[in-house]
């Protein structure tokens, strides 16, 4: 194994997210002091990669497209395992949909080179697109397999994998390079071991802008988007609200009356 | 042949082992609603092997011309050579809208074409509307439902969206006549990925949620394993499917099929009865579009109560068991 590429999204900690607020004129999500995590599902990616390393050897790179303060979760992951990581980091690239995104991180993954393996957190609990494996793939000309549950390693350098559909499974057979997006069932992601985060002050975060990746400025960002926001709320409930009063027998009167008055066959 | 009439709305048929899966004639519903308003034909497009004959299914549902590529390389779904075809029809024909289920095979192929097609994708839509200039805005959850945004796509075509299963209302299937269209594509000289070993799939028994047109939905408030089969008592009372939040499922009382949310299932069904269940954002946002909600639960503050037409503060406990006996004791006077 030569290399095997992790890509990590800091997502807002949803433990705050009730402090969101809306800016009304430009119709964006104002996040300011809502700390960030790595999105929960690229742990279970990351560990996927360390496991990797663990049997067949080769280095772990973390990458990530994010503002400067992606550092902190950047060491996270160095303390969990990888080798180093790459941060693209650049104001141009602010506003970028999931296909400029991809476009950005695919000209990560070839800067950084030489690689057998690109593993996903199979959606961010942000956006929830679940659009990056495939397009940061077809960029790369690369397979690509998500939902995965479960791989194991043939003897000829293939990997069998399982990935999960609705009520079943389908299972393949892939070649490296291929790229993958995993589901919380494949492993559980190792707990950071406190010689880690020591380990993790010493491994490199290079930080890359656009003018090292030189993708064309006219497809990234907000502008190079062909995805536009048109509309933003936050989401409100109207609904009746009536509250079942009296005694235990007169509430399930009541309540079979409602049902009944669904007019379901 | 002209390819005209194809320029407009397009639904990718999903088909998975010969069976159609049900968001595709969910999509041509919507498809026809959103072709009205602009005058466009429905295609359908139908990747696979010998599955020629659900092309008439899919006219019964709505679809105009159907785009049918049959080949044994298609015979299983692969994100490779189903994006060629599709990739290499939409060239060709060169539609306004291509909308596709946001399963699990949706999400994998939708994004592959198009980023091939370099052109813009909105994810797991729970409605589509049609402006007068025929742009195509549609409106997705984010931040687990805490936010809904509209997107669109002005400047590049097709305007491409998935749908999640059971929002949109499929059309009662009737006899009708629609162009089908059998396309030749040839993949022999690509490379088409990880090979398919074998696909394993199990029927649910009974009707599959998001389907169902009654959902009795429990969450970490029914408290054990036995409160649970007070919650699917009621549900098979009233001929209705059980859902569960993620508690529920974690807790190991139910599977996690039935879990409704945003990562789990969005169902739409007439009325909706919760119990136990306390009304955090990403179980909401399955739910809130059901025409009747229910909610039963000891906490008068329960966020379920904010989305709900009626509201039973009380212990499911003393309520269910009795609801059961009365919905029991009306259908025997019924019948």
């Amino acid at each position: 194994m030569k290399r095997i590429i992790v890509c990590v999204k800091p997502v807002p900690d949803p433990k705050h997210w009730h402090k969101v607020s809306m800016d009304p004129v430009t119709m964006t999500l104002k996040r300011a002091g809502i700390p960030s995590i790595i999105n929960p599902l690229d742990k279970h990616a990351l560990e996927a990669a360390l496991s990797v390393r663990d049997i067949r050897g080769g280095e772990v790179v973390l990458l990530s497209m994010a503002p400067p303060f992606a550092t902190s979760n950047l060491k996270e992951g160095l303390a969990m395992g990888a080798d180093r990581a790459v941060l693209l980091s650049d104001p141009a690239f602010a506003g970028s949909d999931t296909l400029a995104t991809s476009l950005i991180l695919a000209a990560g993954c070839q800067w950084i080179g030489d690689f057998d393996l690109v593993f996903l957190g199979n959606f961010s609990i942000d956006g929830s697109t679940a659009q990056v494996c495939s397009q940061l793939a077809e960029f790369l000309h690369l397979p690509n397999v998500m939902h995965v549950i479960d791989m194991k390693w043939q003897e000829n350098d293939k990997i069998i994998i399982i990935q999960k559909i609705e009520q079943g499974y389908v299972k393949l057979e892939a070649t490296l390079p291929v790229v993958l997006s995993v589901r919380k069932e494949l492993n559980k992601p190792r707990y950071v071991p406190f010689t880690g985060i020591l380990a993790a002050e010493s491994k490199e975060i290079k930080v890359l802008s656009n003018e090292d990746l030189g993708v064309d400025s006219s497809s990234i960002g907000l502008e190079g988007s062909p995805t536009k926001m048109a509309g933003l709320e936050l989401r409100r409930f109207e609904r009746a609200k009536e509250r079942l009063a009296g005694s235990i027998e007169e509430i399930v009167a009541k309540l079979a009356d409602k049902i009944y008055q669904c007019n379901i066959s | 042949m002209s390819s005209n009439g194809c320029k407009g709305i397009w639904v990718f048929a999903e088909q998975r082992g010969g069976e159609l899966h049900g968001v595709s004639l969910e999509l041509l519903g919507k498809a026809n609603e959103l072709a009205q308003g602009i005058g466009c034909a429905v295609t359908a497009v139908l990747l696979g092997h010998n599955i020629t004959s659900h092309a008439k299914t899919l006219v019964n549902h709505g679809a105009d011309i159907v785009l049918v590529a049959d080949d044994p390389l298609l015979k299983h779904y692969r994100v490779l050579p189903y994006s060629y075809v599709i990739e290499y029809l939409i060239k060709e024909y060169q539609p306004e809208v291509l909308l596709m289920g946001a399963t699990a095979m949706g999400v994998e192929l939708a994004p592959r074409v198009a980023a091939k097609l370099k052109t813009g994708l909105s994810a797991h839509c729970i409605d589509l509307k049609l402006d007068r200039e025929g742009k195509l805005l549609q409106v997705v959850p984010g931040w687990e439902g805490g936010v809904i945004a509209t997107i669109a796509c002005p400047a590049h075509r097709p305007q491409m969206a998935t749908v999640m299963p059971g929002i949109m209302r499929a059309l009662s299937p009737t006899e009708k006549t629609g162009q089908i269209i059998e396309v030749k594509v040839s993949l022999t000289d690509k490379n088409l990925g990880p090979e398919v070993l074998e696909v394993k799939t199990e029927k649910p028994a009974g009707r599959p949620l998001e389907q169902a047109e009654i959902v009795v939905a429990g969450g970490w408030g029914v408290g054990n394993e036995e409160g649970w089969k007070t919650i699917e008592q009621l549900a098979d009372v009233l001929g209705g499917s059980v859902g569960a939040t993620r508690p529920a499922v974690d807790e190991g009382w139910v599977e996690e099929g039935q879990m409704i949310g945003q990562s789990g299932k969005t169902v739409r069904p007439t009325l909706y009865i919760a119990v136990g269940i306390s009304g955090v954002m990403h179980h909401v946002v399955g739910m809130d579009q059901s025409k009747e909600i229910i909610s039963i639960n000891t906490d008068a503050n329960a966020d379920i109560f904010e989305v709900s037409d009626v509201i039973v503060v009380e212990d499911f406990k003393k309520v269910v068991p009795k609801l059961i006996k009365e919905i029991e004791a009306r259908q025997k006077v019924c019948k």
